[in-house]
């Protein structure tokens, strides 16, 4: 099962005159796996806030399925089925990793549900399962707090997977990891992507090979190029952004 | 808020039984003093009326601590405005008491109390109506302060205005309210307020046995706010809760409405604060536009602060030592009091930011 | 000003000698029937003599005596001669309605001559009131002799309020346009009193009411706009401070209205302190200006390098911290100064009213408050944009790390932001002792409405500050008159949680990534 697809046309945020975003078009399909990459300042964090309902584009249309992005606030998009990891990972650090994953896991949101939620079998073995997917089976009853940068970036994975997700935009995942957990990192990304999208911004450009996908480049916030890595660093404009003139 | 690593509820079974215990204790603890109240004047167990009448205040003064607590503690909202739900529930009451004055008043009005009779009223406001009835201003005495709770909540939440922003427009509010009820055209009473009753629900006030009623009243509502805090802290809502505190965009991106979570919390919170005003008045016998000044907001924080957010326990823990202490001090050194009072905001922000709670839990790592 | 009383005595002391004749044969009418007695007082008050002046009085009062023709003012003495008289046997004077009409036209004339300015004025204003054609001959003298501008403005008004009851249509209008030119309640009611009683006079008395409602709504806009901006300068003042320590640093200070409030007890403590120089007394309150910037500001420094910086990050605690700080200091003021408000004297050149053209009366002491708010927000703003210590603050606020690995301190520029910010809470305290009572509490009544300002201009906005200041005491001023000062004041309260909603942060608000952070 593949879920809606990711549209966006003509996208334009400015902030007191400076555009962050500039007629920014982009259509990611239902379970493609893509990366984008782009200079520092080319407007890929402000992409991701526009699509999780952080920031209001200026101008332009942003579609998932047949629901207009623009008019949700974060809440909302993020029950359509799009979730979202952060460049620092953020966890609840009053919470047990267990806690943490059982608030991700997909159910009824409401204060009320809350009140009345039992947590049932099914849920308790989902949970332990990922626990042991990320490799925190032993922490579950830890806070998060006293977790390591790593087991954190994991877990927050983690929420990502109990979420279960239609799209997943994952910011910078594996800054600040070593190789092994990178090439982890990885791995796990590609057989996520398939049954849902996943959009990863990423810096790193060995990793963004690692990932095998389609490439976009951005660059002043608009869209400089599009392809398979190869042919994204091949193609003179984006050398020049890079290498400068 | 991050600073608070610690986990809502005691881990580990032992604790917790034993933190149970000593609270089923302590309730049963105080619910003995009217009982001894009630000894000879003799006796070396007997309790004093004024002990009674003081800590039965202090039981209303918990209540409202675990109110903030609820919001404060779980939730991260500070609220510098609790007082004036207190002082809202307080009124309801007071309106209640005052029309059950009938004709024994001053002026011997039937039906309208004295400062109106003297104000030259000809009748009753219309939102004086149904007064008359107790179960009418118990159900007001939670609706008004929920209702402006909501409100309040509704409009500051929705457009992300949190910390201390909040907490100065929740100043104001109470700010603003007493202003408004210092004013004689109100039909409040002016800066007078109400005072002088003569009976609730068929029982004169200055008696022993409304006394012993109003006290044992509180402490349930005390028991009864404990337990439902506890009850609501330790499931998944408590949970959203703690999270929307410590990084409250996070639970936004995960598909929780962060306004509603808090909408509900803040105005539960202010109908367990109307209640335990509700109940303040016919102990202490007087409400009146002093309550809803400022500080006597932020000084109810300070018991929770003292006590330790975040705990409930600790939370009422915090009312009963720091109102012991205010009347301990202020009965030979009330010129200290202020001094030991600010000195304990700070204290308690700088030195003990998990409150007397933090003191007797283990350390996490 | 001396030498101008003495020429108005002189001049009403040398008027013509058949005047004083005249007083002289008048006199004795007044203990004649009330006809003679309403007769006599009339030509008292035309003959325009001083002396007649006091006799009227009496008679008004029911303090004069006769015996047979001899007047007997209630010191005892002959009012004729001067001379004590003998007042055996004497009767009070007793005067019916005719003649209490005649007295109040006669006293009107005669005090329109009085030595004193201020009795011309009041005499000025009672011949308006009183309205008879009679006034006008008298009026025109007056006015001709007149050289106090503001007497004679009265005595035009009431000039053409007489006028107006003249039997001639022609002199009837001229009041009219006189009147037209007024700008008082007063000359409105007369005026729609001529258009009933005169219907041929409409058009004219119309265009006059027109004239004067137009010029009446402009001086109660620029009252209002006045009073507005006093309050809003009080607001500014009190809010300016904390647009730097909160609207910059970031850092809550509910101890902000305390530091407001030993600035003003510095200024009591200056003036106190120059009470043995006489000739610098006057000056207390300028010397005060510098005093209470270093105590606050001292103050502030204390605080910040004490007790805040080791809650950098956590906002709710820091406010729960400074309110602590806030009690104590007001305790301790309490004790040592006591309770009760002290007096903080205004010096001579900020007292007084200023009138401007148009009836418009601005109190001197709120103009200085005002002029003072903008002098203190502009050093804010040469402080922050043209000094070195303004550029290191702006650094340290906007990239804290940057800032200290290019070798700032950022430790002491926070010290000094906080000090400056509190110094010119200190400032606000000098000028709030001239326009509030200087006690322990002085500062609880303005912390609200400070944060309110700063919220409503904008965080981090000093031209925000003085927008929302101005904007919320005129705002204030323009709602009270139709909801009284406290329900204004509640007003305003939900209008700002109202505004909020529509722009959270504020009016001056700054936008994009940095207000994310």
């Amino acid at each position: 099962m593949k879920g809606p697809g990711l549209y966006l046309d003509g996208v334009s945020v400015v902030f007191d005159g400076f555009r962050a975003l500039n007629n920014l078009s982009l259509i990611v399909d239902p379970g493609e796996l893509r990366a984008v990459i782009g200079p520092n300042g080319a407007g890929k964090t402000t992409m991701m806030d526009v699509i999780t309902g952080k920031t209001r584009p200026t101008a332009g249309t942003v579609t998932f399925g047949e629901h207009d992005l623009t008019r949700m606030d974060e809440a909302r998009i993020a029950n359509l089925g799009i979730g979202r990891k952060f460049q620092k990972p953020t966890v609840f650090d009053a919470l047990t990793v267990f806690e943490n994953l059982e608030l991700a896991l997909k159910a009824p949101r409401d204060p009320w549900s809350c009140l009345r939620w039992k947590l049932e079998n099914t849920a308790r073995k989902r949970i332990e399962a990922v626990t042991e997917e990320i490799g925190l089976a032993s922490r579950a009853g830890d806070p998060a707090a006293i977790l390591s940068h790593g087991q954190r970036q994991w877990l927050e994975i983690g929420m990502l997977l109990m979420q279960d997700p239609d799209l997943l935009l994952v910011d910078e995942p594996v800054a600040g990891m070593t190789d092994q957990e990178t090439e982890h990192t990885a791995a796990l990304l590609r057989r996520i992507a398939g049954t849902r999208s996943v959009v990863v911004v990423e810096h790193d450009l060995e990793f963004v090979r690692a990932l095998g996908s389609k490439v976009t480049v951005l660059h002043e916030g608009t869209l400089l190029s599009e392809g398979s890595i190869d042919t994204v660093q091949n193609d003179p404009r984006v050398i020049e952004v890079y290498l400068g003139r | 808020m991050s600073d608070i690593t610690a986990a809502p509820a005691p881990r580990g079974i032992p604790a917790r039984l034993l933190i149970r215990g000593a609270v089923i204790a302590a309730i049963a603890l105080l619910a003995l003093l009217p009982v001894l109240n009630t000894l000879p004047a003799g006796s070396a167990l007997r309790v004093s009326d004024f002990t009674v009448a003081v800590t039965g205040k202090w039981i209303c003064y918990g209540v409202l601590a675990l109110a903030i607590d609820l919001a404060w503690g779980y939730a991260g909202i500070l609220s510098l405005g609790h007082g004036a739900f207190f002082a809202l529930g307080g009124y309801a009451m007071g309106m209640h008491l005052m029309r059950l004055i009938g004709p024994r008043g001053v002026y011997g009005h039937p039906v309208l109390p004295d400062f109106m009779v003297f104000l030259g009223y000809k009748e009753l406001p219309w939102y004086w109506l149904g007064f008359d009835h107790f179960p009418y201003a118990i159900l007001m005495a939670m609706l008004v302060p929920g209702a402006l709770a909501f409100l309040l909540g509704w409009l500051s939440f929705r457009s992300r205005i949190t910390g201390v922003y909040f907490s100065i427009i929740t100043q104001a509010m109470t700010y603003a309210l007493m202003l408004a009820f210092f004013r004689n055209d109100m039909g409040f009473g002016g800066n007078n307020g109400f005072t002088d009753f003569k009976e609730l629900l068929g029982v004169p006030l200055n008696t022993q046995g409304a006394r012993a009623g109003l006290f044992y009243a509180a402490l349930i509502l005390l028991a009864g706010s404990l337990i439902l805090c506890r009850h609501i802290t330790s499931t998944k809502l408590g949970r959203v809760l703690v999270a929307v505190r410590d990084a409250e965009s996070r639970v936004r991106f995960l598909g929780y409405s962060v306004t509603s979570f808090k909408l509900s919390v803040f105005t539960l919170s202010a109908v367990l604060a109307g209640l335990a005003g509700a109940l303040y008045v016919p102990l202490v016998g007087i409400i009146n536009p002093g309550e809803f000044a400022p500080g006597n907001s932020i000084e109810a924080v300070i018991w929770v602060a003292v006590g330790g957010r975040g705990t409930l326990v600790g939370a009422i823990l915090g009312a009963f030592s720091v109102n012991a202490l205010k009347t301990w001090l202020t009965s030979f050194a009330p010129d200290l009091w202020l001094f030991v009072l600010g000195s304990l905001f700070v204290a308690v922000t700088l030195f003990l930011p998990r409150g007397l709670a933090g003191l007797f839990r283990g350390r996490t790592k | 000003m001396l030498r101008i009383l003495l020429l108005l005595a002189f001049l009403a002391g040398a008027l013509p000698a058949a005047a004083q004749d005249a007083f002289i044969e008048a006199l004795p009418g007044l203990a004649g029937a009330f006809g003679t007695q309403a007769e006599a007082v009339e030509r008292l008050g035309a003959g325009g003599d001083p002396r007649a002046l006091p006799v009227l009085r009496a008679l008004s009062d029911g303090q004069l005596r006769k015996r047979d023709t001899l007047i007997i003012l209630p010191n005892g003495t002959d009012a004729a001669t001067g001379q004590p008289a003998d007042a055996a046997g004497a009767e009070t004077v007793r005067i019916n309605n005719r003649v209490r009409a005649a007295l109040r036209g006669a006293l009107g004339r005669l005090q329109l001559v009085s030595a004193n300015p201020d009795e011309r004025l009041a005499a000025a204003d009672s011949v308006f009131r009183s309205r008879s054609a009679e006034n006008i001959a008298p009026l025109e003298a007056a006015i001709a002799r007149e050289s106090v501008p503001r007497v004679r403005e009265r005595q035009e008004l009431a000039l053409a309020a007489s006028r107006l009851v003249a039997p001639d249509a022609a002199v009837k209008r001229q009041g009219i346009a006189t009147l037209g030119g007024a700008s008082s309640e007063d000359a409105r009611a007369l005026l729609l009193e001529a258009r009933a009683t005169n219907p041929d006079l409409a058009a004219e008395v119309d265009a006059a009411v027109a004239a004067i409602d137009g010029r009446l709504a402009f001086k109660r806009a620029a009252e209002t706009l006045f009073q507005g901006l006093s309050l809003g300068s009080v607001l500014l003042l009190a809010a300016l401070g904390l647009a730097i320590t909160f609207g910059v640093m970031g850092v809550i200070n509910m101890a902000h209205g305390e530091f407001v409030m030993l600035g003003a007890y510095t200024t009591f403590m200056v003036q106190e302190a120059l009470r043995g120089i006489p000739w610098l007394l006057p000056w207390s309150l300028p010397l005060s200006v510098p005093a209470a910037f270093l105590v606050a500001g001292l103050a502030g420094a204390v605080l910040e390098r004490g007790l805040i910086r080791h809650l950098y990050g956590r906002p709710l605690e820091t406010l729960l911290m400074t309110f602590g700080v806030g009690m104590i200091l007001q305790q301790a003021v309490r004790l040592a100064f006591g309770a009760q408000n002290r007096e903080v004297l205004s010096p001579a050149w900020m007292q007084g009213t200023l009138s401007l053209p148009g009836g418009i009366l601005i109190t001197q002491n709120r103009l200085w408050v005002i002029v003072f708010s903008l002098l203190v927000l502009a050093l804010a703003f040469a402080a922050i944009r043209l000094t070195r210590f303004g550029l290191e603050m702006r650094a340290v606020v906007q990239n804290r790390r940057t800032a200290a690995t290019m070798g700032i301190r950022t430790g002491r520029v926070d010290a000094l932001t906080f000090a400056f910010g509190s110094g010119i809470a200190g400032m606000a305290g000098v000028a709030l002792s001239q326009i509030d009572n200087v006690s322990p509490n002085l500062g609880t009544g303005y912390i609200i409405d400070s944060f309110m300002v700063v919220v409503f201009g904008g965080v981090g906005s000093l031209v925000g500050t003085l927008v929302g200041a101005m904007g919320l005491g005129v705002l204030n001023k323009i709602i009270e008159p139709w909801a009284g000062a406290v329900l204004a004041k509640v007003a305003v309260l939900v209008l700002i949680m109202l505004f909020i909603q529509r722009r959270p942060r504020g009016l001056f608000a700054l936008k994009g990534r940095a207000a994310d952070a």
